[in-house]
C-alpha cells in the first residue's frame, strides 16, 4: 500500500534541506514506516482503552519552590553571539 | 456595504503568577536583569528534563471550574513542534487532544443583552522567551538583529479557547473583561494586558447570512489593551466586508493590530495544526486528577465576579456601580466595611466609583494600601449626608485621609471645614449680604432667578466656605421675598 507523503513539506517544517536524491530516499523510509503504522492501525481494539503513556504512573508534580539558577555569565558563554546580557540572534520579525 | 454574519472565537494566554516556572524552578520574575531566571530546563539544554508545578495545574483546574468546564481524571502534554528563536526547545509543551478542562462556558453581557460563550478548553502551557528586535545601528555591536531574553521562558501560561459564539466587537470586549475579572479574583495572575501577562488572539471570519460554511478564518494578535481587541475586531470586519463586496478572497493569515495607525497588518500565513506535528511529550507523565481534588478545588473558589455584582445589586446599587465596584481592586472590599459600619450601600458606591477611584489613579497606588478604611469611609459619607460637610469639602477631607492625616471628622476640624449649620450664624451673613446688594436683590424680587446664584456665592464667601450651599439658597429666597 504506497503512502503518498510531501517530503519537500515535512523537510520544511523540520528545517531540514534535502537534495532529490535523499528526498526519495527518505520517501520511500517514511512510506514503510507508515505502512507499518497502518498495518498496526487496522487490528481490532474496540474495548481497549488508549495509552497514554506506557508507565502506569501519573503526577510526577514538583511543588511551587524557587531553585537555584544558572550563573548568567556561564549561560551567554554558550551563546553563538551575545549582546550585553541577551543572547543575539540573526534578525527575525514578528516581536513577541 | 452588504452585513456578513460575524463569527468570532478568542484564545486567552494567562500568565500565572506561580512563584516558579511550570516545569523548572527558575522563579517567576518579571524584574529580574535578562537571563538571570534561567537554567537547563528552560533553556532547553540537551538533557534536561521537565517537572510539572502542582500549583499551576491547580490553578489551572481552578479556572477550568470557574468556567463550568469538565476536569480530565487524566490528561497529558504534548510537544508543539516550530521554530522560532525565542523557543529554545523547537518545541512548547502544551495539551492537545487531552486538556486538563473542557466544556465549559461564561456569560457575558452587552448593554443589558446576556449571551452565553462557550469555553472549548482550558489547557496549560508554557511561555517563551522574550524577543526584541534591534534595527540597524542596534545597542552595543552597532549591528542588526534580535536579542533574545528567556527569563520568560517557561512560565506558566494557562490558555482558554472560546467556541466561536462572539458575533460583534463589543461581545468581545465583554467576553475579554468578564474574563480577565475572574482571573483576577482568583488571584492567580496579574492579568496586566499591557504588560502581556493576559493576552488576547482573536480568530475572525465573516460570512453571507443564511450560509453554513463558515469563511475564511483570520486570526488577529497583538492587541495590549481590552479597547484594541474591540477596535481591532471592528476594523477587520470592515476590512473583510469590503473585500468580501469586491469579491476579493480573504487570505487565511495572522494579521497584527497595529495601535498607533489603528489597522491591522498582516504577518506570517498562518499554519495548520498538522504543521505544529503534537506528538506526546515523552518526557512527562500524565497528569490525574481525583473527584476529590475537583470537588475541593470547586468547593474552594471564591466568590466570582458575578454573583458578586448580583450581591451587590441587591444591596442597592444600580447596574454601572456594581460592576465597577466589584472590577475596582480592593472597592469591594471597602463598600462592605462601609456598609457594615452602617453606611447606605449607594453613597458609599457614589464615592467608590467618584471620588475614591480619581484619587487612587492619581495616587498610582492600590486602595488597600492606603488608609482608606471602610469605617472611615462610613464616617465620610455620614458627615456628608447629615449636612456637616459639603460634597467639596468632603473631596478636601477623603484626600486628606488617603494621604494618613488622621480621621475624617479630625481633618475637617483641622482643616476648618465643617459646614456651620448653626442658622443663626448663617441668617447674618445672609442679612448682611442682601443689605450691602439692594440692586442684585431688586432685580431677584424681579425674577432674575440668576442672582440666586450670585447671592449664595456671596454668602458662601462671607463664611468661608462653610455653610450649606442649599440651606444658603433657600434663606435667600424666603429673605428677599423672591
Ligand atoms: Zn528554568
Amino acid at each position: 500500500m504506497p503512502v503518498d507523503i510531501d517530503i519537500a513539506k515535512v523537510a520544511r517544517l523540520a528545517r531540514i534541506a534535502i537534495t532529490e536524491e535523499e528526498a526519495a530516499e527518505y520517501g520511500a523510509q517514511l512510506g514503510d514506516i507508515l505502512e507499518h503504522a497502518a498495518r498496526v492501525q487496522a487490528l481490532p481494539t474496540d474495548g481497549v482503552p488508549p495509552t497514554a503513556h506506557p508507565l502506569p504512573i501519573a503526577n510526577a508534580l514538583r511543588d511551587d519552590v524557587i531553585e537555584p539558577t544558572l550563573d548568567r555569565e556561564e549561560v551567554l558563554a554558550q551563546a553563538p553571539e551575545r549582546d550585553g546580557d541577551f543572547f543575539k540572534l540573526p534578525p527575525f520579525l514578528e516581536d513577541s | 456595504m452588504s452585513a456578513y454574519d460575524v463569527v468570532i472565537g478568542i484564545e486567552t494566554h494567562v500568565e500565572l503568577r506561580t512563584a516558579s516556572k511550570m516545569f523548572c524552578g527558575c522563579p517567576v520574575d518579571f524584574t529580574a536583569e535578562p537571563n538571570t531566571a534561567v537554567c537547563p530546563v528552560c533553556l532547553g539544554l540537551p538533557g534536561a528534563l521537565p517537572v510539572p508545578n502542582a500549583r499551576a495545574v491547580e490553578w489551572t483546574i481552578a479556572l477550568g471550574s470557574a468556567l463550568g468546564c469538565d476536569i480530565a481524571a487524566e490528561s497529558v502534554f504534548h510537544r508543539k513542534n516550530y521554530f522560532y528563536a525565542d523557543l529554545p526547545k523547537n518545541y512548547q509543551i502544551s495539551q492537545f487532544d487531552l486538556p486538563l478542562c473542557s466544556d465549559g462556558k461564561l456569560d457575558v453581557e452587552v448593554d443589558g443583552v446576556p449571551t452565553v460563550v462557550g469555553i472549548t478548553r482550558v489547557h496549560m502551557e508554557e511561555d517563551t522567551g522574550k524577543s526584541t528586535h534591534m534595527g540597524a545601528g542596534g545597542r552595543i555591536t552597532g549591528s542588526e538583529g534580535s536579542l533574545v531574553d528567556f527569563n520568560r521562558s517557561g512560565v506558566p501560561l494557562v490558555e482558554v479557547v472560546s467556541e466561536p459564539d462572539i458575533k460583534t466587537p463589543e461581545q468581545a470586549r465583554a467576553y475579554a473583561t468578564e474574563l480577565r475579572e475572574i482571573v483576577l479574583s482568583l488571584g492567580i495572575s496579574d492579568a496586566r494586558l499591557e504588560e502581556g501577562s493576559m493576552r488576547f488572539d482573536a480568530n475572525i471570519s465573516l460570512r453571507p447570512p443564511g450560509q453554513q460554511e463558515l469563511g475564511v478564518k483570520v486570526e488577529v494578535k497583538n492587541m495590549n489593551s481590552l479597547r484594541s481587541l474591540q477596535r481591532a475586531l471592528a476594523y477587520e470586519i470592515e476590512r473583510q466586508t469590503k473585500r468580501l463586496d469586491a469579491d476579493e478572497p480573504i487570505e487565511q493569515a495572522t494579521r497584527h493590530w497595529e495601535e498607533e495607525s489603528r489597522r491591522t497588518a498582516p504577518g506570517r500565513s498562518k499554519e495548520e495544526s498538522s504543521d505544529y506535528r503534537y506528538l506526546r511529550e515523552p518526557d512527562l507523565i500524565p497528569v490525574a486528577v481525583s473527584r476529590e481534588t475537583i470537588e475541593a478545588v470547586g468547593s474552594g473558589l471564591p466568590e466570582l465576579p458575578a454573583a458578586r455584582r448580583s450581591r451587590y445589586r441587591e444591596m442597592g446599587l444600580d447596574f454601572e456601580a456594581a460592576r465597577l465596584v466589584s472590577a475596582g481592586e480592593g472597592l469591594g472590599g471597602l463598600l462592605e466595611a462601609a456598609v457594615a459600619e452602617g453606611a447606605g450601600a449607594a453613597s458609599v458606591a457614589n464615592w467608590l466609583t467618584g471620588d475614591v477611584m480619581a484619587q487612587i489613579r492619581s495616587l498610582g497606588t492600590p486602595v488597600e494600601e492606603t488608609p482608606l478604611t471602610g469605617a472611615r469611609l462610613a464616617e465620610l459619607v455620614a458627615m456628608v449626608d447629615g449636612g456637616e460637610l459639603s460634597a467639596t469639602a468632603a473631596k478636601d477631607v477623603l484626600a486628606g485621609v488617603m494621604a494618613g492625616e488622621g480621621e475624617p471628622r479630625q481633618i475637617a476640624e483641622e482643616r476648618d471645614l465643617m459646614q456651620i449649620t448653626d442658622s443663626g450664624f448663617i441668617e447674618e451673613a445672609v442679612d448682611r449680604v442682601l443689605a450691602e446688594h439692594p440692586d442684585e436683590v431688586e432685580r431677584l424680587r424681579g425674577g432674575d432667578g440668576r442672582l440666586t446664584g450670585f447671592l449664595v456665592g456671596m454668602v458662601m464667601k462671607a463664611t468661608g466656605g462653610k455653610a450649606d450651599p442649599r440651606q444658603v439658597s433657600e434663606m435667600i429666597r424666603s429673605r428677599a421675598g423672591a
